[in-house]
């Protein structure tokens, strides 16, 4: 009590209080920023007004007066709607590459370490050419090179109604609707329902007996009996499209075009690469006595990988993994040099025709933000329910 | 204890574990012929393996029309660099060959002594890079410059094991070549990076960015471990604002809005400044986020022990806590050096013609227009990243095993 008073009772001078100093060095230190951020909107503002270029964002309501192709995108809807249809794009580029670039990173990275000599070479060669290269220049490379060098649509590669594949891009046969569809969902739903509840049961049953459960063959058991029992009984509400390949194109069918083709292979062959050493490093962290335990144990080698190495090096490689998905869902924006109307491209044709340059790439910013936090924030959530308690 | 003594002085001679000698027979049915599953995937894939070397290799040596590089190798390396001042460039080369073998030889001084056959594993991607720029180049006088810069560099290399130079001054001879190469090519007579191109302007973009964005990225590590709230949120909005972003946008940035932001009265920028300081933005945000970790691994007990010695804070981040973690952080900052010099091609987009954009131009020229060489001058500019890359990895993952294992 006393010590303290004296302590008070003997306060340096202000300008040597560290409590005092350190409020005004931050106080300063704001100061310099907030007026380097005002400066530069206040020369923004004044060079918009100057050229006659709005300061708002009411560009946003205007007509985009430019379409998207391959999209029911029309010229006279407003700037908004093009780059939410741009976003939608970016997002599922980016989550079809993410799909894609796992299972060909993991295949290739547990191939890295295989027993066959052969085997382990090429996945090398594979990693060191792709890792080492622009993910632009494989991106230009596939579209410039391999998919617009495909045959011309009359001497398409066909294979019996099932693709087509042409410098138009690869068509595939899709579900197509062709009466009411809402039942036969309905049924789905159960179907899947009930799918969840004969895994949760052969998984106690196996708990409490120790009999094999089998419950990936039976849950698939239930949810194809079901759905197709729901799939004739609601009258077929779903039909094949197939393609059909005409003279000027292709008709019916999914359509995957060349520029999209080319970016997603690019990011998904560049990722990949990155993905497999990110694999072949957490399968070499995993302790080498848990994979000779699963020997002992007599587990098959497969069994081994999936059972035992992998669950343990899921875990270490969350992060770095989390980190790539974010790469691939930035270099996605790519797609702007061969044509795919992402939301960067989008934004960059609207600025050309006449939004105003720094509200609409303070918009495409944001866009990208709110992907990446999001992307970010589900594989936390994954982080932190597979780490160690 | 007393009775362990002895064998803990003299150690045991541990008897070598025998030496696997494997004849190339065995070696097969080991690693390709195991099992009749192990057999079938040696096949198939030696198949496949063969059938695509057969393809690339069928492509490269005989239908390749490797023509438009050959007459373009000047282009693809300079661009637009006036040819009567290619003098600079080169000397350029010897500067930066003598500069960067100095440091290198003051930097691997106590390493383990390399033989000529490891030092030639070790450059063998670049010295293939070298090879095939003079096979497409075929002029005598390329060849002896550039063995003239390789044995510059060689020969300064030896000087700087050999001279009695303080460790520290590796890095300030480094920068101080960079920057008389700098001189040399743009001044003096020289010309400004405003008309580069072609594969220098890809060096430039690559080294200038790394260069200018280090001390950002050092100042922003700082900030976001500083404890003074302000400053630290300051930071680290920046940091994950910039992160969070593709460099394409911040290249439109740069290219859109720069002249924006300058008072009136004010030039805009050169096309390649407004890249470079899109890039600077970029990759400081990168660097403060491998510095901070170059920070914590600082032990604490360096702070303690300096702020037991009455050092100010200052003092204890300048002397005792950057020196270690600058340290730390060198392959990483490599590894971020190999992947701006990758994405230095994204400038292609926003209009600049580096080695990507130079690639592309050339297969519009009268000559060859319309003939589909793109394969080819895509493959060269592939290559050329892929050489620089893939070496400069390698040498990062070197020093990452020999800074972890050596005195500290």
């Amino acid at each position: 009590m006393s010590a303290s008073t004296a302590a008070a009772t003997r306060r340096p001078p202000p300008w040597r209080d560290v409590r005092v100093l350190r409020v005004a060095l931050q106080a300063l230190f704001l100061l310099a920023v907030v007026s380097l951020v005002l400066f530069l909107l206040d020369n923004l503002v004044f060079n918009l007004r100057r050229l006659g270029i709005e300061t708002g964002f009411g560009f946003l309501d205007q007509p985009a007066g430019f379409a998207i192709p391959d999209s029911d995108f029309r010229s006279s809807q407003s700037v908004r709607a093009a780059i939410f249809q741009g976003a939608r794009t970016t997002l599922v580029v980016a989550l079809a590459g993410i799909a894609l670039a796992t299972v060909l990173g993991i295949v290739v990275g547990v191939a890295r370490l295989s027993p066959n000599w052969l085997v382990r070479r090429t996945a090398a060669l594979y990693v060191e050419s792709f890792r080492n290269v622009p993910v632009l220049l494989i991106i230009i490379f596939l579209y410039l090179a391999v998919f617009l060098r495909l045959p011309p649509i009359g001497r398409a590669v066909e294979w019996v109604d099932v693709f087509v594949l042409s410098n138009r891009g690869l068509v595939v046969p899709s579900l197509a609707g062709t009466g009411s569809t809402g039942p036969f969902l309905a049924v789905v739903v159960v179907g899947l329902a009930a799918a969840v509840a004969t895994w949760i049961w052969r998984t106690r049953r196996f708990d409490a007996t120790g009999q094999p459960h089998h419950r990936v063959l039976w849950a698939l058991g239930v949810v194809v009996a079901i759905v197709a029992v729901g799939f004739l009984a609601t009258g077929r509400p779903y039909g094949l499209s197939l393609p059909e390949r005409g003279d000027l194109g292709v008709a019916h069918g999914f359509r995957l075009g060349p520029e999209y083709a080319a970016l997603l292979f690019g990011l998904v062959l560049y990722t990949a690469s990155h993905i497999a050493e990110i694999v072949r490093g957490s399968i070499l962290a995993v302790s080498r006595g848990q994979g000779e335990a699963a020997d002992a144990l007599g587990l098959s080698p497969f069994q081994r990988l999936r059972l035992v190495v992998l669950p343990q090096a899921f875990r270490i490689m969350i992060p770095p993994l989390a980190n790539q998905y974010l790469n691939l869902t930035k270099n996605s924006s790519l797609g702007i040099a061969i044509s795919v109307y992402e939301v960067t491209k989008v934004t960059r044709v609207s600025i050309a025709q006449g939004s105003p340059a720094p509200q609409a790439i303070a918009i495409l910013m944001l866009v990208y933000l709110v992907i990446s936090l999001s992307i970010a924030f589900v594989t936390n959530l994954v982080n932190r329910r597979l780490a160690l308690p | 204890m007393s009775v362990l003594e002895p064998t803990a002085q003299e150690p045991m001679p541990v008897p070598e574990p025998p030496r696997r000698t494997v004849g190339p027979r065995a070696w097969a049915r080991e690693n390709l012929f195991s099992g009749p599953a192990n057999t079938a995937v040696s096949i198939v894939f030696g198949l496949l393996l063969a059938w695509v070397a057969y393809r690339v290799g069928r492509f490269v040596l005989v239908d390749a029309r490797w023509e438009i590089i050959e007459r373009n190798l000047e282009n693809l390396l300079v661009f637009r660099y006036p040819r009567d001042e290619l003098w600079r460039l080169w000397g350029a080369l010897f500067v930066l060959a003598a500069g960067f073998g100095l440091a290198a030889g003051i930097g691997s001084r106590g390493a383990a002594h390399a033989t000529a056959l490891t030092a030639l594993r070790r450059a063998a991607p670049m010295l293939v890079l070298v090879g095939v720029l003079l096979a497409f180049a075929g002029s005598l006088q390329a060849t002896l410059l550039v063995a003239g810069v390789t044995a510059t560099a060689v020969l300064a290399r030896l000087a700087g094991t050999r001279l009695a130079l303080r460790g520290r001054i590796a890095p300030v001879i480094g920068l101080a070549s960079l920057l008389a190469a700098y001189l040399l090519v743009a001044h003096f007579g020289g010309v400004g990076w405003r008309d580069w191109g072609g594969f220098h302007l890809t060096i430039f973009l690559a080294v200038g960015g790394i260069v200018l964005s280090f001390p950002l990225g050092v100042l922003l590590a700082l900030g976001r471990r500083s404890r003074l709230p302000a400053v630290r949120w300051v930071c680290i909005a920046y940091i994950e604002l910039i992160r969070g972003v593709p460099l394409i946008t911040i290249l439109f940035m740069g290219a859109f809005m720069l002249g924006f932001f300058l008072p009136e009265g004010v030039d805009t920028p050169s096309a390649v400044t407004r890249a470079l300081v899109a890039i600077t933005i970029f990759t400081s945000a990168y660097v403060a986020e491998i510095v901070r970790g170059g920070l914590q691994s600082v032990p604490r007990g360096q702070v303690e022990a300096a702020q037991a010695l009455g050092l100010s804070t200052l003092k204890t981040t300048r002397l005792i806590v950057l020196p270690q973690a600058l340290r730390a952080v060198i392959p990483a900052t490599v590894g971020q050096f190999i992947s701006l010099f990758k994405d230095t091609s994204l400038v292609f987009i926003v209009g600049l013609t580096e080695l990507l954009g130079v690639a592309e131009a050339i297969t519009k020229q009268p000559d060859f227009l319309a003939q589909g060489l793109l394969v080819e001058t895509l493959l060269f500019a592939a290559f050329v990243y892929w050489a620089g890359s893939y070496w400069m990895s390698r040498e990062s993952q070197r020093l990452e095993q020999r800074l972890g294992v050596g005195e500290r």
